[in-house]
């Protein structure tokens, strides 16, 4: 990426101010590097895309971030303070939210256990905040009682979403949010997306293989390719970018 | 007839020993992966508990609370001390620190305790044996299942409607996952623990109100057998667990009374085969392996 295209990018923002910064962040399997130091930033009510192939290092930059993975080096810096070293429940605390690869949905829970879990962290204050995640949510109203392992995946990843939206997050990583969903329910994942930094001023990271539907919904976009961030921008700078267009989005 | 009823009183009351048991080690299996073989020291430690405190003359109400607190704190303890430093670490490293905490926990009640076996002075009235028509029904018996009972209905109640007891059920299906909601790690795993060791003190406090006496090496069978029951019902599956408890010791009580002779001797290996018997027509166990805690 060229530096005055971030600089450029960044400055156009109202008064941005950066939520969370990653520097140099490195991450290994074993002895396998998945993360090879990526540096990113989210700006307060930014939806940013974290796009790329399978393996590209995507999902592991996530689960640093959310405190999940513990082989990690670099700097994570949230709301001007340092949670590289804390764990998943603590940086939750701190206002950041994942909703992991797959879901990860209790499924033999109901859907108002997963969701009453999602707001552990808040105790009593979530139940306050849950009619007005539900009605963001009607379909969910109409399962409470049921396993989520009884919904269907559209209705999973709605589940998994407010489940995580409980703990009222500042910042929400989304690990593939439209996965495997029929084109009407990407919409409207995409569309919630959308609503929630709009009513709530929700921040977003998320990541994404499909690289055409993810610049339509964020503000600025980083591609990853064998654990580097390769380019980055805004939607429509990566469009026009030659390299990308060669390597993720086919012959447009 | 009335030969029957009295054989399977008998076996319920060694099954619900077994089946509290069962239950701890099966509450504490599903949410860390962990075999906990000293979990039969706890009954030992509970043992011990109510001999010291029955030596001092404490009142039977004191000796009942300050032994259930006595293996509540032990198994936290044993938690804190043998396991947490070893978190993430494979099952066969758990399992074998389990092994060496129950050697060592056998050894220093050796050492520091008692070498010998020691009668616990329980007070007369729990001789009590009640008559329905031929039957003759020893109150510990009738109590010690009523109990059984009464604490799986319980833990199934905080199971359901505590948050903490939700979070254990979603830590049982994904540890990681619950951690990403906010719930503290130690405070699931404490929390199983904790319900194992006073699971573990309710059993022995039943145990030895009948048992002969407490001696170092008491807790071994029992861990065994509960583990056994836990098998047979479905790993990681509670009410499983308990099940298979009541099964193997309503099979051990029956075989021990219409064995004859020199058959007698071998009623745990009759026991065992049927054990296994079942277990090759359900290789998943009696309920089947659960996902979560349920």
């Amino acid at each position: 990426m060229r530096e005055d295209d971030r600089t450029k990018t960044l400055g156009a923002r109202t008064g941005p101010r950066d939520l969370l910064e990653v520097q140099d962040l490195t991450a290994r399997y074993g002895r396998v590097l998945a993360v090879r130091g990526v540096s990113l930033k989210v700006a307060e009510g930014e939806i940013v895309a974290l796009l790329g192939a399978n393996g590209a290092g995507k999902t592991t930059t996530l689960a640093c971030i959310a405190g999940l993975h513990q082989s990690r080096t670099g700097q994570i810096r949230f709301d001007g303070q340092d949670v590289s070293r804390l764990s998943p429940e603590r940086v939750l605390r701190r206002g950041i939210s994942l909703t992991p690869e797959g879901r990860r949905l209790f499924s033999t829970l109901t859907v108002q256990e997963n969701l009453l879990l999602g707001g552990a962290a808040r105790g009593r204050r979530s139940r306050n905040d849950y009619d007005a995640l539900l009605a963001l949510f009607p379909i969910l109203r109409e399962r409470l009682h049921l396993p989520a392992a009884l919904l269907s995946g559209g209705e999973q990843q709605q589940l998994a979403i407010a489940r995580s939206l409980m703990s009222k997050p500042r910042l929400l990583l989304l690990d593939e949010p439209t996965l495997g969903l029929a084109p009407r329910l990407v919409r409207l994942v995409l569309d919630l997306i959308g609503r929630l930094r709009e009513e709530r001023g929700l921040s977003v990271l998320f990541v994404d293989q499909n690289v055409h539907q993810a610049l339509e919904l964020c503000d600025r976009a980083y591609i990853m390719r064998t654990g580097k961030i390769e380019a980055a921008g805004s939607p429509d700078e990566l469009r026009r970018s030659r390299e990308v267009q060669a390597a993720y989005m086919g012959v447009v | 007839m009335t030969q029957l009823i009295q054989e399977l009183v008998n076996g319920v009351s060694l099954g619900s020993t077994y089946a509290l048991l069962a239950l701890g080690l099966a509450m504490v299996f599903s949410i860390l992966g962990l075999i906990n073989f000293a979990h039969g020291e706890l009954v030992t430690i509970g043992g011990y508990t109510m001999w010291t405190l029955f030596n001092h003359g404490f009142p039977w109400p004191a000796v009942l609370v300050l032994t259930l607190a006595g293996t509540t704190l032990a198994a936290v303890a044993m938690e804190r001390i043998a396991f947490r430093p070893l978190r993430g670490a494979s099952i066969v490293t758990l399992l074998i620190t389990s092994f060496a905490v129950s050697f060592f926990i056998q050894v220093a009640l050796q050492i520091f305790v008692s070498a010998e076996p020691q009668g616990i002075g329980v007070p007369n009235w729990t001789d009590t044996v009640w008559h329905m028509g031929d039957v003759s029904l020893p109150a510990v018996k009738v109590v010690t299942f009523a109990v059984t009972i009464a604490a799986v209905v319980l833990l199934a109640v905080f199971l359901r409607r505590t948050l903490l007891g939700v979070a254990m059920r979603a830590a049982a299906e994904d540890f990681d996952a619950v951690r990403l909601m906010g719930v503290r790690a130690n405070v699931v795993v404490v929390a199983a623990f904790a319900i194992s060791g006073l699971l573990a003190g309710v059993a022995a406090v039943l145990f030895f109100t009948s048992a002969p006496g407490v001696d170092s090496g008491v807790g071994t069978p029992l861990v065994i057998n509960a583990f056994i029951g836990v098998i047979l019902g479905g790993l990681g599956n509670l009410y499983g667990a308990v099940l298979g408890g009541f099964v193997l010791g309503l099979a051990t009580s029956l075989l021990d009374a219409n064995l004859h002779g020199t058959y007698t001797q071998f009623s745990q290996a009759f026991a065992l085969a049927i054990v296994v018997g079942i277990l090759l027509l359900r290789p998943q166990g009696l309920v089947g392996r659960s996902e979560g805690l349920t």
